[in-house]
């Protein structure tokens, strides 16, 4: 006790001196401390381009929106469209294919990650590689390939007009209605969905589906009571992504060939292109884009909360 | 306690069951009984396939050949949650989800318990492991030793009459295993009819807890017999280097006498033939320092201080031998002279046969 109360005052002129000592050092300090460039003009750069090739047409689009051909800036061409037939139908086509298709993917992308996680079958590693592929090729590529099968003039039909000698069409006609945009959605985005669920399969502990089988759970209580609880933030992150990408899909809506489906990006195009309406085709965007980015919003919230 | 009511039958038999991954061959044509009530202890290194037994047990392997059962009914072709048995896994494996009353319960829902009954059991497993206070914690609030309580009442809420312990202690550091093998072994005796299976590779664990010890290696059961027997009478070298600690010596077999190193050692022969050449084992703490009946001279190698004794280890007529004894005051010097001597009746022949395994 004694020793160390001596060794703390014996210590005192020795601190002072130290402190002492690196004064001068500090105020050499100084001097390069304004040299140096504040770490936030560092920012500027990517910011300024981010801004220029981003936000600029960003802008450009939200201002031309309230500026009508008849000159002025008002809210007229919002008042235009919102009260426009063919804008509520493409809002309401876009909303119910986005969640159909969501949805859909949603439970074969479940289906299909539980047999490829938890089914020990010859090939399902390469299978699960695929999935990664499969993300990075275009949407229109897989729906080339539905109007291969499917399509008027496709496999499919052939067969059947082969087989049967009948002339004209066969029956397989659903392509360019809506149930084909929606079927080539979730072709295309399931795997969106069975990427974070393949990583959070892998999690799971098998001892905990074994301890559940053997305290009396059937195989499909398991997915129930204890695969699926776990897997939900993984489920709730991949769906919120491929929804949000379902109401901005262009593409394969136009690769299809449906006429008669009209989405939002269908909308702003036509507008756009056929019509040469820019202000109302602005409006459409902006609104696709408030809904995107409301989504992603969600999304962020949700995949947060998930620990992704 | 209505925990002595049991739903389930107990008892495991395996019936030469074998498992093979491919062409390797994990269990090879195991027979072994477990009495309804008896705690069995599958001793082994890994890989010795002791945890494939047990998993036959559960219904996660099927054996290529041979049979199961439990309670005398073959489960061999039952799918795992129609087996009715509790298991406890190295990792806990509690459910992260759900509390751990709700974990407690998963079992007797998956079982359709009455509704009514269920709280009550849940209650019940929860009061006898202790865990009541924790109903309603989540597995991430608890520490590892009480997970494994959660765990462990988890497999005894369904009353299952057989409960299988994987390697149950495994994880959790040293001081809180012996705590939870006290745990282990008052939990058996509240539950008098449950036939437990433990597997582990830990001879204090299964010293302390089996009525029966099954000593596994290489995928087949070398031994098998109570703590005692393979302690003191072991019948190969596997069994007693892998049962407590020995000194395992090459001899040739005399009359009532065997030959170490030309040094003759008096040691009971029966059953091993003379002339021929057989082990002698010893445990290390049954060997004294100095001359005393079966003297053995030889130099000392190493010196190694454990607290309350000392591990003299000695070489004679060119092999190593080992004596555990009481701390000494003044340990004997690298390389000089030492004496060292066992008892008749401490030491047991295995005939080479055997010992060969």
């Amino acid at each position: 006790m004694s020793r160390s109360a001596e060794r703390l005052s014996d210590g005192d002129p020795v601190v002072s001196a130290a402190v002492e000592g690196r004064e001068p050092a500090l105020r050499d300090d100084c001097p390069q401390r304004t040299r140096q460039v504040p770490a936030f003009v560092w920012a500027l750069p990517p910011l300024a381009l981010l801004g220029l090739v981003f936000l600029y047409p960003l802008a450009l689009v939200v201002r031309q929106s309230v500026r009508p051909d008849t000159g002025g800036t008002s809210l007229e061409p919002y008042a235009d469209v919102f009260a426009s037939a063919s804008f509520r139908e493409a809002l309401g086509t876009t909303v119910w294919l986005a969640v159909g298709a969501t949805v859909g993917c949603l439970v074969l992308g479940f289906a299909l990650a539980l047999v490829i996680a938890f089914v020990p079958f010859p090939g399902g590693k390469a299978v699960a590689r695929f999935i990664d592929v499969f993300l990075s090729f275009p949407s229109f590529l897989i729906t080339l390939a539905l109007l291969f099968i499917y399509g008027t003039k496709g496999m499919a039909n052939g067969l059947w007009t082969d087989a049967t000698g009948t002339a004209g069409d066969g029956p397989f006609q659903f392509l360019t209605t809506p149930w084909g945009v929606l079927i080539a959605e979730i072709t295309y985005f399931t795997p969106f969905v069975m990427r974070p669920l393949l990583a959070a399969f892998s999690q799971i502990d098998t001892a905990q589906l074994e301890v559940a089988s053997s305290l009396g759970a059937r195989p499909l209580r398991v997915v129930r009571k204890v695969i699926l609880p776990e897997a939900l933030p993984a489920l709730a992150a991949g769906g919120s992504l491929v929804l949000v990408m379902c109401l901005n899909e262009f593409g394969i809506v136009l690769f299809t060939g449906a006429k008669d489906v009209t989405t939002l990006p269908m909308l702003v195009y036509s507008k756009a292109m056929l019509e040469s309406d820019y202000p109302a085709a602005c409006v459409v965007a902006v609104v696709n884009i408030a809904i995107s980015v409301g989504l992603y919003g969600l999304y962020r919230v949700v995949s947060r909360r998930a620990g992704a | 306690m209505s925990s002595g009511i049991r739903t389930m039958d107990s008892g495991i038999r395996f019936d030469s069951v074998s498992v093979a991954y491919g062409k390797s061959v994990v269990l090879d044509s195991l027979d072994l009984t477990v009495e309804p009530g008896e705690v069995m202890a599958l001793l082994g290194p890994s890989g010795s396939g002791k945890t494939t037994a047990l998993r036959a047990v559960a219904g996660f392997v099927r054996p290529v050949s041979g049979r199961v059962f439990i309670g005398g009914r073959d489960v061999t072709a039952l799918p795992p949650h129609r087996r009715g048995i509790g298991m406890v896994v190295q990792q806990y494996a509690l459910f992260p989800h759900l509390r751990v009353e709700e974990n407690v319960a998963f079992g007797l829902k998956a079982r359709k318990t009455a509704r009514a009954d269920i709280p009550g059991r849940v209650a019940d497993a929860l009061e006898m492991t202790g865990m009541a206070a924790y109903a309603k914690r989540y597995p991430r609030e608890l520490s590892g030793g009480q997970q494994q309580r959660v765990a462990i009442a988890r497999a005894l809420a369904i009353r299952p009459g057989v409960l299988l312990l994987d390697e149950p202690l495994s994880a959790l550091d040293a001081q809180l295993r012996s705590g939870m093998l006290a745990e282990l072994a008052r939990l058996h005796r509240e539950l008098p009819d449950v036939s437990i299976l433990y597997v582990t590779h830990d001879q204090v664990e299964a010293l302390t807890l089996a009525d029966r010890i099954a000593v596994m290696d290489r995928a087949r059961l070398r031994d098998c017999g109570t703590p005692q027997e393979l302690y003191r009478a072991p019948r190969t070298a596997f069994t007693a280097s892998f049962v407590g600690n020995a000194n395992l010596l090459p001899v040739s077999v005399g009359v009532g006498s065997v030959s170490l190193g030309g040094a003759e050692v008096k040691v009971d022969t029966s059953g091993v033939a003379a002339g021929v050449s057989a082990t002698l084992c010893v445990r290390p703490h049954l060997v004294g320092l100095g001359p005393g009946p079966n003297s053995l001279s030889g130099t000392v190698t190493e010196v190694q201080w454990r607290g309350a004794t000392h591990r003299v280890l000695a070489s004679v007529a060119g092999h190593s031998v080992k004596a555990d004894v009481r701390e000494l005051r003044e340990p004997p010097a690298l390389g000089s002279a030492v004496t060292l001597h066992f008892a008749p009746e401490d030491a047991v022949l295995l005939a080479a046969g055997v010992s060969d395994e």
